[in-house]
């Protein structure tokens, strides 16, 4: 949704069209404030305290992404070898 | 043995018989009757020993029936139907052959009642596995499957001792519960473990599967890892050291999805993930937790089968599986890619979908048990699926550039494969009774409450929103991954190499030495007898045989270390 045409044939398919990708982009954020506006409405339940908070799962669920994609990149330093490392 | 209970394992072993000797329309219909069939028999098998046989003094219980092992045993058959309904127009009549006699040992595995015909089976479903990716048919396909065979022999072999020292001690070998106390119990555990792709050889599964063919990655990603799920909750249910074993597999694989380049091997790698949330219930051990890893197994082995089936019809029109190769697919291919989508929400624990009404058990079972650390890192590794599998699957091979590529979308057989199991995974997820009734234990579970809709809708969401904000530092790159199977692929190597040179440059310097000894005794013989000329020459003669014996004696050792 975010990456730009860079293709060899940029063709004008309406999914990938930059106003449709805008509005793809607006509904997303609505559907994320909904679904935190949603916990208001909802029986409050906490296992184990913290994950009752409001938009906790949505501040866990970022955070946790963000962070595995970090440490994936780094660890991507030490482990990624060329497509040919095993090839005798 | 009843006339009214036909094996079930024994149906697809025959058909798979049948399968290597006929061709055409014979084999397609074997090929679609016989997991119906077999289901019919999965359903007719009653609780208990119902099949024992006199082996090697011993009598082995073949069938012995029970929930848990139905709800496999079923599972495994409905996956025969739709992987045969997959394959049956491209797959070679050896694949094929070989993937439903996979699939029979792997039935046979699920109603084993005693450890000796389950060892059986599961040596059975190592040699036809194998024979499954060799049909691959490359020659990184004929060496991946050599390096699998490997390491599933190596498995056999400890899982072997362990069973043998097992009946040693308790002169019984009934598949029963047990925990992980003594020597013999660890090595059945580690035997099993191997087979669930755990740490630390975990690296069989990403390396051999992705080599198989565009149909035979279907039925290997069903069978060998589920079976060994079973066998985890028969053998070692709340074996403690299961829940850490389960937690680093799915963290494992989140982090290889996220840095792996081959759509295929991502898909891999999830396995790995799904099945370290099957085996951290198995560990929780309670019994929500192995009614959530046994209903997970079910929901998984569909949605992984729809995934990779959605990868496979993109590798079978376009010969590609690299994201770096793929891209802006779903123009011409929108049947493949809404398939791969429900698969990919599936596997995500979308709502509505079966991984929602199967996978939050496990987290429940880990809050109700009060284990946070579990709990927090369930939930990270359900958002990081979303992101190595739910988002970056479909986003990578279906979206993302335009690659310039319109192939065809599946053709008819393979489409309605993946229309049968996208249904089920939305069955599942909206109508889940049905497999909550066949769980080992009787649960009134609802996975359908306001607070956990909210709390997983928000998880997956801005797990979702962090995949396209942090799509810069998720570039694909044409690489590989160092994993463990390096030590085998060219640690081995390193090892050998180095101890020919050390054993060479030994071998020169003792030669030598050997050489001036000789030399001297010669010497030292010609000097006592010098004016014999014929006792001098048989000498050379002599030194000569001593000098081959030396030479084939270290040209055998320098060969056997290579």
């Amino acid at each position: 949704m975010t990456e730009k045409q860079s293709g060899p044939a940029p063709d004008n398919h309406w999914l990938v069209r930059p106003s449709t990708i805008r509005i793809l982009w607006i509904l997303f954020i609505a559907m994320l404030a909904a679904t935190v506006v949603a916990q208001l409405f909802v029986e409050p339940h906490a296992s184990f305290g913290i994950d009752g908070w409001l938009g906790f799962a949505a501040i866990f669920g970022f955070s946790s992404c963000a962070l595995m994609v970090v440490v994936a990149k780094l660890l991507g330093y030490i482990l990624k070898r060329p497509e040919g490392h095993y090839d005798d | 043995m009843t006339i009214d209970m036909v094996p079930p394992g024994l149906i697809m072993i025959v058909a798979a018989l049948l399968i290597a000797l006929t061709r055409g329309t014979v084999r397609t219909a074997i090929v679609l009757a016989a997991p119906l069939l077999t289901l019919w028999a999965v359903f007719q098998v009653p609780d208990g020993v119902s099949l024992s046989a006199p082996f090697l003094g011993y009598n082995i219980e073949l069938i012995e029936g029970s929930s848990v092992r139905r709800l496999f045993a079923t599972v495994f058959s409905i996956m025969a139907f739709a992987g045969g309904l997959y394959s049956f127009r491209t797959a070679r009549g050896v694949e094929l052959a070989a993937a439903f006699a996979y699939a029979g040992g792997s039935i046979g595995v699920a109603f084993s009642g005693d450890l000796i015909s389950f060892f059986l089976f599961w040596e059975w479903m190592a040699i036809f596995s194998t024979i499954v990716i060799l049909s691959g048919g490359s020659a990184a396909a004929r060496a991946a499957a050599f390096r699998y065979a490997l390491v599933h022999f190596l498995g056999g072999v400890i899982l072997m001792v362990g069973i043998a020292a097992l009946y040693v001690q308790t002169g019984s070998v009934d598949v029963a519960a047990m925990k992980a106390t003594d020597f013999a119990s660890w090595m059945v555990l580690i035997g099993i473990l191997i087979n669930a792709a755990a740490p630390p050889l975990s690296s069989w599964l990403p390396d051999a599967y992705p080599e198989s063919s565009p149909t035979g990655m279907v039925f290997l990603s069903a069978y060998t890892t589920k079976t060994a799920v079973l066998a985890l909750i028969l053998l070692f249910p709340g074996e403690k050291v299961l829940v850490f074993v389960g937690l680093y597999m799915a963290v494992y694989g989140i982090m290889y999805a996220l840095l792996e380049n081959d759509a295929r091997r991502i898909l891999a790698y999830s396995i790995v993930n799904q099945v370290g949330f099957m085996v951290t219930g198995i560990g929780i051990g309670t019994e929500m937790a192995i009614n959530g890893a046994a209903a997970h197994a079910f929901a998984h082995i569909i949605y992984k089968a729809l995934l990779l089936m959605s990868a496979g019809v993109v590798l079978h029109r376009t010969g590609k599986s690299r994201c770096t190769d793929l891209g802006g697919l779903f123009r011409t291919m929108p049947i493949t890619a809404f398939c791969g989508i429900i698969g990919a929400l599936a596997i995500s624990g979308v709502p509505l979908t079966s991984g929602f009404t199967t996978k939050t058990m496990i987290s429940e079972a880990a809050a109700l048990e009060h284990l946070p650390v579990v709990w927090f890192i369930l939930a990270a590794a359900s958002a990081g699926v979303f992101l190595h599998a739910g988002i970056k699957f479909p986003w990578f091979v279906f979206f993302q550039k335009d690659s310039g590529m319109r192939p065809k979308d599946a053709p008819w057989n393979m489409g309605l494969a993946m229309a049968l199991l996208s249904a089920l995974c939305i069955l599942l997820g909206v109508y889940p009774e049905p497999l909550y009734a066949m769980l080992p234990y009787p649960t009134d579970f609802h996975a359908y409450k306001g607070y956990k809709l909210v709390f997983y809708l928000q998880l997956l969401l801005f797990s979702g929103l962090a995949f396209f904000l942090l799509l810069p530092l998720m570039r694909r790159t044409r690489t590989v991954c160092l994993d463990t199977d390096w030590i085998y692929r060219k640690g081995g190597k390193a090892v050998g190499g180095a101890l020919t040179r050390v054993i060479s440059s030994g071998y020169q310097g003792a030669s030598a030495a050997v050489q001036g000894f000789l030399g001297k005794g010669q010497a030292t013989i010609s000097g006592l007898v010098g004016h014999e000329r014929r006792l001098g020459s048989s000498w050379a003669i002599g030194t000569s045989v001593l000098w081959v014996l030396v030479l084939l004696v270290g040209y055998a050792v320098i060969y056997t270390l290579r």
